[in-house]
């Protein structure tokens, strides 16, 4: 029973990168913008958290909007590249990751903030309601970033189906010229959504330095970069199933330290491969069970341009 | 007919020139349109017809020369202006997302206030327009799931509730059959009765005869002239569209000889388990065409693909003199007993588009072992061959050799793709709507190398819902109809008997 409270009251913590950075490469996707930079924008978020708490002092949400922000400022490129200038969207997406990891060593270096632990933020404690057995930890003790998870959720799912921008940005993934020859500027709809969807894989970057790691090594993001864009191929680029993809590997990824508390022994390699073999799992499933064409934006990964001939 | 005059005018569009590179699409173009008219826009493929209207639907921008609205000169500057405008378009190729409902496209296209209430507000006027000019359509049902007429009201449906005051259709009626044109011009009419100014971009010179006020002829990327229908013969009208005339007298076989092809009791079953065809036998002999008349859908393409052994028959056979039944065989095993396909949709299944033209037509000979062994291709040969065949077919727009298959219009596709079928001398043709979208004398083109083939003695089944196709050029003509063949004539026939059988 303790193994059990211990471990799925450190699910939601685990989870919680997952489901922002999902959350942000379905909104970047949904616009036809193929993102494979996943990685470095969670790295320069993760550096900016922690970057903000230990340069400019103790201020746990604005260390976390701002890694939000600066990952926003790498989709500002990003977006210049495959939007205005048209590149081919694949390699812009690798040029964001290897950018990433070498411009985050370089600063983190140069300001002195790496291996320099700070407190970062906290769990919440609801008093009575987090005292209620096995329940309380789980649902009523968890960081403020978590709540507001689910809340970004709940609006994001407004924001893309129940409502006029969302019809548009889910119309501009599947067929850019439909919503150009509607009136809808194209160019800037993808901008938006690359810069919002950076912005919340950045946010998943700053919750692993500023919630969890609560210190900034290099590459600390691990590749979950990487899982998260596995995640989004195994929802389908729909909400509901990346919360469901998103809490599966937080039940994973808590799990290990779990493990070795409790004393099972597992090689450890093992268990830092543990996820990637999860991931091929998902995506041979994903593949076997089909359809996998009729989920996928149309426009995913085509540059749009007006003026060419048919 | 509405009174021309100059003070009429809802749109002038003066010396406008759009170019492409080095590519003169449009030059110093004059147009007009007044209101309450359809004004058809008459020209051949490449004539400069599309370009001019996505000028003034704001989707290209002109290199030079001026729109007046009503007198007053407008710069469009994109679609949203143009709509804003009262310009619509109803494009060739639709601008739908084809995962949306009908209603989420029509939502997109002209948001009610926000979503949630909008949608709800959209619907009741969407049902309301609908039954105004009589059209009927699941709205909740996915885009992609809509049949193309539907699709299109979908389209004219975006066009209307934007508020449209001048539509342009650009080759309305190229994806409907008899049936669906018929329905289509009834709305038209009633939309330019209402006040509406319509502009039909076309190919089709019978609806620009019966159904417009005025006809602009392009050719080359100028207009030719403005005339009224009644001013000219359709011989006169097509001596503007292409500076000649190319006669259309029926081209039927002088030498017919014995059973070349044999179908025995075809049956296949689609996708979702109804039957595809049903029972269908006939004989095509040496030296003649045999058409298929029908209305899409009804088993055409299932007919094809089983032919060809791109699909599995249930039951039947398939006898080819001298080769048995081949009904067994992979496609190759066909191609190689002198069968040979020219599929409807050419850009999918007949070419690949971003490998170059030596390329494409060397695919097949390839296969035969014509441009050395497997191990080495023989490239010198292949282009040697190519650039023959492609001054014997009069291919045009060949640059040079390694350009893209993509970058040829669809009559010079479609030619190349003949060229190709036609270089191993077949005996067996399947050609399916060979000269769909194709211009006038391209499409002359295409069928004369048909009855050359046929004149050659192969054995000739041609698969069209193009009616006059199948009256011009057929010797024997069976009507396909819910997968079997319910009816079949000798030439000449009566146009209205094979009607009949088409909707019976």
């Amino acid at each position: 029973m303790d193994f059990l409270v211990f471990w799925l009251s450190n699910v939601p913590s685990f989870a919680a990168p997952f489901a922002l950075g999902v959350l942000g490469m379905i909104i970047c996707e949904r616009s036809g913008v193929l993102n494979l930079g996943a990685e470095g924008f969670v790295l320069v978020g993760a550096m900016s958290g922690a970057g903000v708490l230990i340069s400019l002092g103790d201020y746990p949400l604005s260390a976390i909007i701002i890694a939000g922000a600066s990952a926003s400022a790498l989709g500002l490129l990003f977006g210049f590249l495959v939007v205005l200038l048209r590149v081919n969207q694949v390699i812009a997406g690798l040029i964001m990751v290897f950018l990433a990891q070498g411009l985050t060593s370089l600063i983190s270096r140069n300001m002195g903030w790496v291996n320099k632990p700070f407190s970062g933020l906290g769990r919440i404690d609801f008093g009575f309601l987090t005292d209620i057995p096995f329940l309380g930890p789980v649902i009523f003790g968890q960081d403020i970033i978590v709540y507001i998870t689910i809340l970004l959720y709940i609006l994001s799912f407004y924001f893309i189906y129940r409502t006029n921008i969302g019809l548009r940005l889910r119309a501009v993934g599947e067929n850019p010229d439909a919503v150009d020859a509607a009136g809808g500027n194209v160019i800037l709809l993808r901008f938006m959504a690359i810069l919002i969807g950076a912005f919340f894989l950045g946010v998943a970057g700053g919750y692993l330095t500023v919630v969890v790691a609560k210190i900034w090594v290099d590459g600390i993001s691990g590749g979950r970069g990487w899982i998260i864009i596995a995640l989004v191929i195994f929802a389908r680029w729909q909400l509901w199933r990346s919360i469901i993809g998103a809490v599966l590997f937080g039940c994973i990824e808590a799990l290990i330290p779990r493990l070795a508390a409790v004393g099972v022994q597992l090689p450890q390699y093992f268990i830092l491969m543990l996820p990637y073999v999860v991931t091929i799992l998902v995506m041979i499933w994903s593949n076997l069970k089909g359809n996998n064409k009729q989920d996928t934006p149309l426009a995913l990964g085509r540059p749009y341009l007006r003026e060419e001939r048919h | 007919m509405p009174k021309i005059t100059r003070q009429s005018h809802l749109i002038e569009m003066e010396k406008i020139t759009k170019s492409f590179g080095d590519f003169l699409a449009i030059d110093q173009v004059s147009f007009n349109l007044t209101q309450g008219e359809i004004h058809a826009l008459l020209g051949e493929n490449g004539a400069g017809k599309s370009s001019l209207m996505n000028v003034l639907a704001g989707i290209y921008a002109q290199d030079e020369g001026q729109i007046k609205l009503d007198g007053n000169t407008v710069d469009i500057t994109g679609p949203a202006m143009a709509k804003s405008l009262g310009i619509g378009m109803v494009h060739q190729h639709y601008k739908l997302v084809s995962s949306f409902s009908a209603l989420d496209n029509i939502a997109l296209t002209v948001p009610h206030g926000t979503y949630l209430s909008g949608i709800r507000d959209l619907r009741k006027i969407i049902i309301s327009k609908m039954s105004e000019i009589g059209f009927d359509l699941d709205i909740d049902k996915q885009v992609g799931k809509l049949s193309v007429t539907e699709q299109q009201r979908v389209e004219i449906l975006k066009v209307l509730l934007g508020g449209a005051k001048i539509i342009i259709l650009d080759e309305p009626t190229a994806v409907l059959t008899d049936e669906e044109s018929k329905g289509f011009f009834k709305t038209i009419k009633l939309l330019a009765e209402s006040g509406a100014a319509v502009i039909l971009v076309t190919h089709k010179l019978k609806e620009a005869m019966n159904f417009a006020d005025r006809i602009t002829v392009m050719r080359g990327g100028r207009i030719i002239d403005t005339i009224t229908p009644e001013d000219l013969s359709e011989e006169q009208l097509i001596r503007l569209i292409i500076g000649e005339v190319i006669i259309n007298e029926p081209n039927l076989s002088k030498d017919i000889g014995d059973r070349k092809i044999s179908l025995q009791n075809l049956q296949t079953t689609s996708h979702d388990g109804s039957i595809a065809l049903k029972n269908i036998s006939l004989n095509i002999r040496e030296g003649e065409i045999y058409g298929i008349a029908g209305v899409g859908g009804n088993g055409q393409t299932e007919l094809a693909s089983a032919l060809m052994g791109l699909s599995k028959l249930e039951t039947g056979a398939i006898l080819f003199n001298g080769h048995g039944d081949i009904s067994s065989m992979r496609p190759d095993q066909r191609r190689n007993c002198g069968l040979v396909y020219i599929p409807a949709d050419r850009q999918k299944y007949a070419l690949a588009g971003q490998l170059s033209l030596t390329e494409n037509y060397a695919i097949s000979g390839l296969l035969r072992h014509e441009f050395g062994s497997w191990l080495k291709v023989n490239s010198f040969k292949a282009c040697e061959k190519a650039s023959e065949a492609f001054k014997e077919y009069d291919i045009m727009g060949v640059r040079n050799l390694n350009q893209k298959a993509a970058s040829l219009s669809g009559g010079n596709a479609q030619k190349l793709v003949i060229s190709r079928e036609f270089s191993s001398n077949p005996s067996f043709i399947i050609a399916h709507s060979p000269s769909r979208g194709l211009d006038i004398r391209a499409t002359a083109a295409v069928r004369a190398k048909l009855c050359m083939a046929r004149d050659n003695g192969a054995a000739v089944l041609l698969i069209s819902e193009d009616l006059d196709e199948i009256l011009l050029l057929s010797d024997t003509i069976g009507v396909i109809n819910g997968g079997s063949i319910v009816a079949e004539f000798e030439a000449p026939t009566a146009r209205q008997d094979i009607g009949k059988a088409m909707v019976n």
